[in-house]
């Protein structure tokens, strides 16, 4: 705590505010708007949110929360999957917490459980695993989700399976990647991104490396930041610093924890368990290319997948059209139609704003507006 | 009573074995009069109650926690702290509980007595008796162990007019002291995140230090609230639209325990909206703010009392808070549970 005190010290932070105010204005002028720049991760938009750094920043930056929370681009589908996974009899399934109030098509797992399934909530895939061993008789199904944090602890958690001979363990995997999305959204002609702040767990696990593509293609900065204001502030500023120079590149601000490769054995890990470059389907986003993982033919005794119906394989699904424009940043939360009205924390439309993370939730909670309308 | 014996439906049938139970344990440890008397009803001298005050106050309360035992307490303790609080906060003087307990069938009698006792013991701590109550048992899985309903009753003096509804722009927010502990402590006592910590449940019955401040500064304390579990958010929210006012808490000034901290950051929670369970907040006239404040922290249950914020403006029933860096952010009460976050 003391150390991640150091990178919360006001001082710090007035100061590199200021820096960044000198930084930006010029180059703000020389395009005659703010520059705009998107917070890929979830952890950012709500660390960004709940300390205020958007208050503080100058007008000649504009933050946009972009897609990188695991739970607002949970598909439908993925929840009526985990749902009927749930209810079926002598099944339970686990999952992180904040997935559980996210609409399905027909309810939440927080519905489900209320109405009878066996649903555990818990913080790492090997408490389920444990659960498996501790329940013998019952089929433990884990809720895999999460970017590219995430899906190492699925993988070894899959890996122990197997090599124990767990039999009742199974896996529902939804993880997606993050790149193949950023890929995606530069790809759309409406969009208006000058750069990004780079996500600081999922480039621990990928490394820096990774992002090099992004800036070749595209011609955009992206500085990876950790999550501290002082992280957060530090990397803004170098990636203005890079708009005043105008020469783009991948920028480490986080080397602390990321490094140029990543963390290898993780990777190993997710190679081994998973086939990635499979297309995967995004809440609001539809489907992205290439972004989902599926799990490998010598670990299909796990794939939860198995144990479903037909039926919900193959469901189709519409997304309330504003959330795509959120998730690309071409609709900030507070424009959009059902904002506060028809869409609250209360009674959330999409996962945007279910979860702290999500761009609409963490604006709703800003807002003074959001609570009197 | 042997070591070994465990509550059985017959303990909740009306027969031989409850009785025993009830003369055994229940009797036994309470040890009141009215209580002895076995009447189907207490009952309680009007005059007695009239000399203290001129307004009854009376609540109930049910405690469910899991597990029954954590550090700093115990359900028994919490049964008994939680309802006198809700009477204290009030201005009452807590008198009088009453106890019934819901019990699954297979409960150890050795941990029955514990918690019986502890709900003895602190009781008696605080000058209150428990004069009628109540046994039930269900069947193996239609409860979790044991849970316990406490009713209490208690006395305002004439000159005590607290209230949620009177607090006024100026105003000072002064909690007695760390926010979260009860909250944070159970979490680990649950044990299924594998953290250790030397947290404990701040378990306490208030009415000591409410009773000696509202002595000295009667009509400078406009309203008083014990912290539960929608946590200091939670009661300030209340507040805040009973009083039609805004409250603005300084992020500085809260009271965290860098464990509680550290947990809340581990989990994505938020340390305003983890329990308490022996913590009040109260709304001070802004001269007499300093000055109760000292005297909070001179008792052993206000040591760490801070004053926390302040009523801003009349009319929004916000709360808001005003971050390390100046910022100024809403704070919205969550729909129900908080949810650990994913990453």
């Amino acid at each position: 705590m003391k150390q991640a005190m150091n990178f919360r010290d006001p001082h710090r932070v007035n100061r590199l505010i200021k820096c960044i105010q000198a930084k930006a204005a010029p180059v703000a002028e020389r395009l005659g708007r703010p520059l705009q720049i998107m917070e890929v991760c979830g952890g950012h938009t709500h660390a960004i949110v709940n300390t205020g750094l958007n208050q503080l920043l100058p007008s000649s930056i504009e933050l946009i929360h972009g897609p990188g929370c695991p739970v607002c681009v949970l598909p439908t589908h993925a929840i009526d999957q985990a749902v009927a996974l749930a209810e079926y009899s002598n099944h339970i399934l686990v999952s992180f917490g904040d997935p559980l109030r996210v609409p399905g098509s027909q309810h939440s797992l927080l519905d489900a459980k209320a109405k009878g399934a066996q649903i555990n909530t818990i913080y790492s895939p090997l408490d389920a695993l444990k659960l498996a061993k501790s329940y013998p008789n019952k089929t433990i199904v884990f809720f895999a989700i999460g970017f590219d944090t995430t899906i190492p602890s699925t993988a070894c958690t899959l890996q122990m399976a197997l090599q124990q001979g767990i039999s009742n363990f199974r896996v529902l995997c939804h993880h997606i990647c993050l790149i193949p999305v950023l890929m995606t959204l530069l790809k759309q002609q409406e969009i208006q991104l000058d750069g990004f702040l780079g996500p600081g767990h999922v480039s621990m696990v990928i490394g820096v490396q990774a992002y090099k593509p992004i800036v070749q293609k595209y011609h955009k900065p992206l500085v990876i930041a950790g999550f501290e204001p002082v992280d957060i502030l530090h990397a803004l500023y170098k990636l203005v610093q890079q708009f005043s120079t105008q020469k783009y590149a991948v920028q480490n601000a986080y080397s602390h924890v990321v490094s140029a490769t990543g963390n290898q054995p993780a990777q190993q890990a997710i190679n081994e368990v998973f086939i990635s470059g499979v297309d995967a389907k995004w809440r609001g986003l539809g489907l992205v290319p290439i972004s989902g993982l599926s799990i490998r033919p010598q670990y299909r005794s796990l794939d939860a997948t198995l144990l479903l119906e037909k039926k919900y394989c193959t469901k189709q699904e519409s997304d309330p059209t504003y959330c795509k424009k959120v998730l690309t940043g071409s609709l900030k939360p507070q424009h959009c139609p059902w904002f506060g009205n028809k869409c609250t924390p209360h009674h959330p439309q999409s996962g945007l704003m279910v979860s702290s993370e999500g761009a609409c939730a963490a604006f709703y909670s800003s807002s003074t507006k959001a609570k009197q309308g | 009573m042997s070591n070994d014996q465990i509550i059985t439906l017959a303990h909740g049938a009306g027969g031989e074995v409850m009785q025993q139970l009830i003369d055994k344990l229940f009797l036994k440890a309470f040890n009141d009069k009215p209580l002895r008397q076995k009447e189907d009803q207490a009952r309680i001298p009007l005059a007695e109650l009239h000399a203290k005050g001129d307004r009854l106050a009376f609540t109930t309360d049910s405690y469910v926690v899991s597990p029954l035992f954590f550090p700093g307490g115990d359900i028994g303790k919490l049964a008994v702290c939680g309802t006198l609080n809700d009477l204290a906060v009030g201005g009452a003087q807590p008198l009088y509980l009453s106890a019934g307990f819901i019990i699954e069938e297979g409960l150890s009698l050795t941990l029955l007595e514990e918690i019986v006792y502890s709900m003895a013991k602190t009781a008696k701590e605080q000058g209150v008796s428990i004069i009628t109550g109540d046994t039930k048992v269900v069947e193996r899985g239609m409860a979790d162990k044991l849970f316990i309903n406490t009713t209490g009753v208690g006395v305002i003096p004439q000159s005590i007019q607290l209230s949620a509804a009177n607090a006024r722009p100026g105003d000072k927010i002064l909690v007695s002291g760390f926010i979260g502990d009860h909250g944070a402590t159970v979490m680990l006592a649950r044990d299924n995140l594998g953290l250790h910590s030397d947290l404990q449940s701040d378990c306490a019955a208030l009415y000591p230090l409410i009773n000696q401040l509202l002595l000295q500064h009667t009509h400078d304390i406009r309203c008083i609230r014990d912290v539960t579990r929608g946590g200091i958010g939670g009661v300030l929210s209340e507040i805040a639209q009973a009083s039609n006012i805004t409250i603005e808490l300084d992020e500085v000034a809260l009271p965290v325990r860098s464990q509680t901290r550290g947990i809340c950051e581990l989990l994505g929670l938020d340390p305003l909206f983890l329990a308490n369970e022996g913590l009040a907040v109260f709304v001070v006239d802004h001269q007499h703010a300093e000055t109760v404040l000292q005297l909070m922290q001179q008792h052993p249950l206000g040591q760490h009392a801070q004053i926390v914020g302040e009523v801003t403006a009349f009319s929004i029933n916000h709360l808001h808070l005003k971050t390390r860096y100046g910022a100024r952010r809403i704070v919205n009460v969550p729909y129900g549970l908080q949810l650990p976050r994913i990453c």
